[in-house]
């Protein structure tokens, strides 16, 4: 615990020093860099302690009121967070100082330096914090330090509205959460007081839907997701990686978080099952079509919040239902496949940077042609695509796998009714695995293989080792998570513990994973001697042109394409999920050029969110003359505000208390 | 394990490398025989097979590593789905909780390689051909899911191995019109996951209108060889896992293996009698036949969660 607060001191202090560290020259990235090292060298040990064992401890601060008592503290949910936000920070942070090198000369290098050691020290706050108020200070900390990293490129019109949706986005939300935790917070904001004296009733709903809402914006959950795909698009490469990677679980311990206050008011295990089947169905379908690699990306952080929430969902209906075996499988599995995706999504956040960097472009129709002229990044995020789509021997297969055993266990042993939700939850995750393996295979077949389709493409060059070697150790630990799981159950124990009140029998999942451990050994060494016999096979060979049916003289811009390679499961999507697509085909005689564009926006801004808010904002435009703009003035509002809370509190106290 | 576990393991494992290409040539035949004529011999993939493995290979000049994983992965992944059905007595050679999802998994994987492969020759038909694809089995996967997990609802267990067994000979009495619709859904999810007619056609000679056979268009000599007997492997597991729904036999053992090959053999010769009877359909009429037959195994599992 304490090794965590020094971690945040060490990051903070990295931050102002950075900033300090002059204008020009590597030292504000260096210096940012080093300082997540450090911190996560500190933070890691106790982490891991809690996590195996070692006895809850909380640090009590008090100061003058407002703030009264800020409590901090590490138990295993926390912990749970802590380690892979320590180990995918340093990992971007490195990452990041080679990442942002290129642009030394032209841009001030301190700020995005200092804003990434800030939000990885705010990330911490939110998971060390023991009381509403640490916590929701650090929650708003991390996101205007995310904010900040965001719109780094600033100067393009996209990037600045990107931004510009994240924070309003944020902000709806952290408006939801301000409300559930006053809901909550009747006995107290500490941790402690609203688990011991849950809400009854009516309060209680409202204020565990309040709470999924405001975390699961930031968590991802369809249909509060929108924020998502445009500002992981947007950010530079490892900002993304660790927004995907770590930010957006932070949505998640949130809603664990909620889920111990509010208890078992709100039938937490359909609720969330449902919320995740959508979101999983909802954010594959939207990933299949994009032609911004970096927000199919996104959408697919959407689609696999929603397997871990399907994952939670199981395990808590398990628990509320008395099937310990689907309780274990489905929290295991869910909070397994949270850890696995923070390394795939990290591993393929970079990826997208290094190629981003070689190519110059995220645009996949620009793309191609790179598995010649940049193999390691290739191969690299081949691996991670595999992993991603969630396919055996890698580690996403294995999270999901609890799942679905999860899932199978209770549909086939539960009541008719609920038997068949899980059921035909079963065949819904089927259904997006394979849209995923579409998904992945359609990025890296377009965007990795064939010819180079731009010239930009054509004159990629393989990225350096300071990017590749990050890239690498998450690839390795890609590789090395399936055999290693059986070996970390014990520490999935005491979290599972903290959400359901009841120790979970691992037994049935560690006999669960044995047989994915062994099917991953079968298929790398079946896959290994196959690839040696095959280039035995192919020892005599020439080379020749791709065979063009023959047509000989095919050029790059005859390959299949991003858009046509999704044209078919576009077609199958529901009118909602489509992309809009205008055309205005030839019609003269003589034919003149045609059209055909489509507008890829999130469809759930399209059809609710702009014309909703487009509505308020003219409403609301005659508060304008609220908005001063003069610091004076909103001084005066604070005041103002305070003086009718302590008028509304004595009046109460005059009028209650004979 | 006793001796004569072992020579049912020998069995098996001869039965999953040798019997795949034989049903390529039962189709062949039956193929031939419906439209008259007298048809290659029933060896003819064989020696088929021994031709291709014996040619020098041409290999596009944009292609890598990654068009050469793709009939390795592919035949790797049939070879340990194979592993994963019941053959023979009834039992697979690997059975565990759940082992119909890895199965599926494992043809993913397959998939994932063999599309990826397609595309990095960077040829158009062979993008059209990854596309299509791809997007059937977004409808072929559920299907085959909710095939299965019809039957583990109805007899309670999570491994192929179980649930095909004397369980399932007790549910056809009882529940055997959901049964029908399974085995209907999976004929369907056979006949589009091994390319057959109506969803494709193994035998057209216009690449447009191919799905598989346009995917593997650049693979030629011991690399095509790789991806037939791949595919056999694939047909053979799809086989194996519908003749142990129609008879789930348990006993005794010379019987189960007899009836077990027999129905091999009807199955390959009903898939060519289907392929002389009708035309492949129009592809914008692909989806819904797949559709019918996820809702055919949705009714099922409807049907039997009572």
């Amino acid at each position: 615990m304490i090794g965590c607060l020094i971690a945040v001191a060490v990051l903070l202090a990295s931050a102002a020093l950075a900033l300090l560290a002059g204008r020009h020259g590597r030292a504000p990235t260096v210096i940012a860099a080093v300082g997540t090292a450090i911190a996560a060298g500190v933070a890691l040990p106790g982490a891991i302690d809690a996590l195996t064992g070692a006895a809850p401890v909380e640090l009590v601060v008090t100061w003058a009121p407002p703030i009264d008592q800020l409590r901090f503290g590490l138990d295993p949910l926390s912990a749970f967070f802590v380690i892979p936000l320590a180990v995918l920070g340093v990992i971007c942070g490195i990452y990041g100082a080679f990442y942002l090198d290129d642009q030394r000369a032209r841009r001030w290098l301190a700020a995005p330096a200092c804003f990434y050691n800030v939000l990885v020290a705010a990330m911490l706050l939110v998971l060390l914090a023991r009381d509403a108020i640490g916590l929701l200070v650090g929650w708003e900390v991390m996101t205007f330090a995310s904010y900040f990293l965001v719109v780094f490129d600033h100067a393009q019109l996209e990037v600045r509205q990107a931004g510009w949706v994240y924070l309003v986005a944020s902000h709806l939300g952290l408006a939801c959460m301000l409300c559930s935790f006053l809901l909550l917070g009747g006995h107290g904001l500490g941790f402690g007081d609203m688990r011991s004296h849950p809400p009854g009733g009516a309060t209680a709903v409202v204020a565990g839907v309040l709470g999924l809402v405001g975390f699961g914006v930031k968590a991802g959950i369809v249909p509060v997701h929108v924020w998502l795909p445009e500002a992981h698009a947007a950010a530079p490469s490892h900002v993304s990686a660790l927004m995907s990677g770590i930010m957006i679980k932070l949505g998640l311990y949130g809603i664990l978080r909620t889920i111990t206050f509010v208890g078992p008011a709100l039938p937490w295990g359909p609720v969330l099952l449902g919320l995740g089947v959508t979101g999983a169905l909802v954010g594959i379908a939207l990933a299949l079509y994009q032609r911004d690699l970096k927000r199919a990306l996104a959408y697919s952080s959407v689609e696999n919040i929603g397997i871990i929430l399907i994952g939670l969902g199981v395990g808590l209906w398990g628990a509320e239902n008395d099937h310990p075996a689907v309780a274990a499988l489905g929290m295991c599995g869910g909070l397994f496949h949270i850890w696995s995706h923070v390394i795939m999504k990290g591993l393929m956040f970079l990826g997208a940077g290094s190629l981003l960097h070689g190519a110059g472009t995220r645009d996949l129709e620009q793309l191609g042609g790179l598995a010649r002229r940049m193999p390691r990044t290739s191969a690299l995020l081949v691996l991670g695509g595999v992993a991603i789509a969630a396919l055996p021997p890698l580690a996403g297969f294995a999270g999901e796998w609890l799942i679905y055993l999860g899932l199978a266990h209770g549909g086939t042993e539960a009541a008719p009714g609920s038997g068949l939700l899980l059921l035909f939850a079963v065949a819904a995750m089927a259904t997006v695995g394979v849209m995923a393996v579409l998904c992945f295979v359609r990025l890296i077949g377009i965007g990795l293989l064939g010819q180079p389709r731009s010239g930009a493409a054509a004159r990629a060059h393989e990225s350096g080792g300071g990017l590749l070697g990050p890239i690498a150790v998450l690839a390795a630990a890609v590789i090395a998570m399936p055999f290693v799981w059986p070996l970390l159950l014990g520490a999935l124990e005491p979290v599972i513990e903290q959400v359901t009140l009841a120790r979970p029998d691992t037994a049935i999942v560690r006999q669960t994973l044995a047989p994915i451990a062994i099917l991953g050994g079968v298929l790398w060494v079946g896959v290994g001697i196959a690839m040696v016999a095959i280039r035995r096979l192919v020892r005599r060979r020439r080379a020749a042109e791709t065979w063009g049916c023959g047509y000989l003289a095919p050029t790059a811009r005859m390959q299949y394409s991003g858009a046509s390679f999704a044209e078919g499961i576009h077609r199958l999507l529901p009118r909602l999920l489509r992309a809009r697509i205008t055309a205005r085909p030839s019609a003269d005689l003589f034919p003149s050029p045609g059209q055909l564009s489509a507008d890829r926006q999130d469809p759930f801004t399209r059809a609710a969110y702009e014309p909703l808010l487009d509505r308020g904002a003219r409403r609301f435009g005659q508060l304008r003359w609220v908005q001063q703009g003069l610091l004076h003035v909103y001084i005066l509002y604070i005041v103002l505000a305070v003086v009718v809370v302590v008028a509304i509190v004595s009046l109460r106290d005059y009028w209650v208390l004979p | 394990m006793t001796l004569a576990d072992l020579a049912q393991v020998i069995a098996k494992v001869v039965v999953i490398l040798v019997v795949p290409p034989f049903l390529l040539g039962v189709i062949a035949r039956t193929k031939a025989r419906m439209a008259g004529r007298v048809g290659p011999p029933l060896l003819q993939p064989y020696h088929d097979l021994r031709k291709l493995f014996a040619k020098d290979s041409v290999l596009s000049s944009t292609t890598t590593w990654v068009f050469l994983a793709g009939p390795a992965v592919a035949l790797v992944g049939a070879l340990v789905a194979a592993a994963l059905v019941p053959v023979g007595d009834g039992r697979a050679l690997w059975a565990f909780d759940g082992d119909f999802i890895a199965l599926a998994y494992v043809l993913g994987l397959s998939r994932f390689f063999t599309m990826a492969a397609a595309l990095d020759t960077g040829s158009s038909f062979e993008g059209m051909g990854a596309a299509r694809e791809a997007t059937f089995a977004c409808l072929a996967e559920p299907a085959f899911i909710l095939g299965l997990l019809a039957i583990a609802r109805a007899t309670g267990t999570l491994s192929l191995s179980s649930f095909l067994g004397p369980a399932l000979a007790h549910q056809w009495s009882v529940a055997g019109a959901s049964l029908v619709l399974v085995a209907a859904g999976l004929l369907l999810v056979l006949l589009a996951e091994n390319s057959r007619i109506p969803v494709d056609d193994p035998g057209t000679h216009l690449e447009l209108t191919m799905i598989h056979e346009v995917m593997v268009l650049d693979h030629g000599g011991p690399l095509l060889g790789v991806i037939l007997y791949g595919a056999a492997t694939k047909l053979f597991v799809f086989a194996a896992l519908l003749v142990r729904i129609v008879i789930p036999l348990d006993h005794p053992a010379w019987l189960v293996w007899a009836a077990f090959l027999a129905g091999l053999v009807a199955v390959a010769i009903a898939i060519g009698v289907i392929e002389s009877t009708m035309a492949r359909l129009r592809l914008p009429h692909v989806p819904a036949l797949l559709l019918s037959g996820c809702l055919f195994c949705a009714l099922a599992i409807v049907l039997l969660v009572r």
